[in-house]
């Protein structure tokens, strides 16, 4: 491997991670917070992705198009989803034990996938990157790298950035933390915790999908792709340990280098490298590398 | 509404944990100011009776009233809003948060603007914990825990207390300091309701104690006439 092509996977492990970041650190969040195991999280990751396929052609025609505004669209459509998702049905999943909560989002994913069927069909399709990130900058003599894979590295670290800043230095951030201790004490303190669960749920659903349309230029459109990401996300939490999202991020990016390099090292185990990973670190630390931190 | 009228006031309050009936028909008030001793053995319904009254005991029913207003139904975010602050059997401490942030997570006004209670009076107050800002709710000791406990209260400058159990399991030295804190609560005119096993330190605290039998109160009045009650050493196993 030359130095080009080691850079360029680099690149590629590095975004890749974050945006396995993105979806991942939704699910930590509420798995850690609210004790809801939520299945269904990779859907919207789906969903995502397909928003930037299909709203497409109607923000175009309403607003005159483009990508961003597309995104933007999308980005409040989540936050309402996943606004109602909680008042509709997580809200009644807290108390719940973890059965009914894999079967309750087991069914969810399964909605889904019919309502994406039934609204959009079950082709595959590409979605454009926007016109300006569409080209590719050049590495080393004789490799480029696509502007629009860069530009999502760069946008998942501001998000981590933010996240980063939120958790840690406002009283926001400080109530999420405590909410995954002590429910009984935050409410006590005065906080509606309904309502702060409300907001990181709405919150994870909209890193989702978030995810899953800056992906979509990338990945391309499938149906089953949410499924595929969310049992990767799964093991980014558990080697993160769960409700961390400092964890989620080192695990991620570990993923993201293990699995690029892993294909091109060796291409035969590519695809279980992953797994014994996760194998090894849960033998050395059961609970993950950053428990609740 | 008269500043001496009752701050928390219940009638006839009823909880349930599933099938098994736990309080039958509290009556129970704390007036403005006031300092209440809430007595009783081991088991016999206090800390029920405080997280009924906060909201946290939903199987419940009777009239709660604070400030005037009907909280019989509110959730315990409101409760706490309304000027009620607890400070929980087991302090209650975050353990991921550091010191500062568990003071700080939740501060704020009181109900009608005040800000008696700054982060600063709270570390002169409690000056083991101005040491250990940095430190995550995990590494304090069990007393600087209860310091931070209470400190957390005060600073959402409340115009009630509820102490459960605040000197459990605290050297003595400790225990002192936390009875002095809690006579410093009540000369800043803040009304406490305090639970506690030490009923002499209670009653020499308190203006008037509440004495919980199987989930009843049995007996009640002013701290120096409740020692001369005949049932007193029963009700409290003593
Ligand atoms: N979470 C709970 N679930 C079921 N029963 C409980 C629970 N908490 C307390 N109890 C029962 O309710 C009764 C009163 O307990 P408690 O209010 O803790 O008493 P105290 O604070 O006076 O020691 C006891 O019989 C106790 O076993
Ligand atoms: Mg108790």
């Amino acid at each position: 491997m030359d130095l080009a092509t080691f850079l360029v996977q680099c690149l590629n492990a590095l975004q890749y991670g974050l945006l396995l970041f993105l979806v991942a650190s939704g699910l930590t969040l509420i798995f850690g917070i609210m004790g809801v195991i939520n299945l269904a999280h990779g859907s919207f990751y789906m969903i995502g992705a397909y928003m930037a396929f299909a709203l497409a052609p109607f923000v175009a025609q309403a607003v005159g198009g483009g990508f961003f505004a597309t995104l933007l669209v999308g980005l409040v459509l989540a936050v309402a989803l996943g606004y109602v998702l909680e008042w509709g049905f997580f809200s009644f999943l807290y108390e719940r034990e973890h059965l009914q909560q894999v079967l309750m989002t087991y069914g969810l994913i399964l909605v889904f996938e019919e309502l994406r069927s039934i609204l959009v069909g079950d082709d595959v399709h590409g979605v454009q990157p926007p016109a300006w990130l569409a080209g590719s900058v050049p590495l080393g003599d004789l490799m480029t790298y696509p502007v629009y894979r860069l530009f999502v590295s760069a946008v998942c670290i501001a998000l981590a950035a933010g996240m980063y800043f939120v958790l840690t230095r406002t009283r926001l951030g400080m109530m999420i933390r405590a909410g995954a201790t002590n429910r009984e004490m935050v409410q006590s303190l005065g906080i509606d915790i309904q309502f702060l669960y409300r907001v990181v749920f709405a919150a994870g659903v909209a890193l989702a999908v978030f995810a899953g349309m800056i992906a979509a230029p990338i990945s391309s459109v499938y149906p089953g792709m949410g499924n595929q990401v969310l049992i990767v996300c799964f093991v980014v939490v558990v080697i993160g340990g769960i409700g961390s999202v400092r964890g989620a991020l080192f695990a991620a990016l570990l993923i993201g280098l293990v699995d690029t390099f892993g294909k091109v090292v060796f291409p035969q185990a590519a695809g279980v490298l992953v797994y014994v990973m996760m194998a090894l670190i849960l033998l050395w630390k059961p609970d993950g590398l950053f428990r609740a931190g | 509404m008269s500043p001496a009228a009752a701050l928390i006031e219940a009638r006839g309050v009823h909880a349930w944990y599933g099938s098994s009936h736990v309080l039958h028909g509290v009556d129970l008030a704390l007036a403005r100011g006031e300092t209440v001793g809430l007595l009783g053995r081991n088991g016999m319904g206090k800390s029920t009776l405080i997280r009924t009254l906060l909201g946290h005991v939903r199987e419940r029913d009777g009239r709660i009233a604070i400030a005037g207003r009907d909280m019989s139904k509110a959730r315990p975010h409101e409760v706490a809003r309304a000027g009620v602050a607890y400070v929980p059997e087991g302090r209650g401490i975050f353990p991921n948060l550091s010191v500062r942030e568990n003071l700080l997570m939740a501060a704020r006004p009181s109900r009608d603007g005040g800000r008696d209670w700054t982060f600063e009076r709270v570390i002169g107050t409690f000056p083991r914990l101005g040491q250990r800002l940095g430190h995550f709710g995990a590494q304090l000791s069990g007393g600087e825990q209860q310091m931070l406990s209470i400190g957390r209260a005060l600073l959402t400058n409340p115009d009630a207390i509820i102490l459960d159990e605040a000197t459990e399991g605290l050297a003595p030295l400790i225990v002192q300091e936390i009875w002095r804190v809690i006579a410093a609560i009540r000369a800043a005119g803040i009304a406490a309701m305090v639970v506690d096993r030490d009923y002499r330190r209670v009653a020499a605290e308190a203006d008037r104690v509440v004495v919980l039998q199987k989930g009843r109160v049995v007996l009640e009045g002013p701290a120096r006439t409740a020692e001369q009650h005949a049932q007193l050493a029963t009700y409290l196993g003593v």
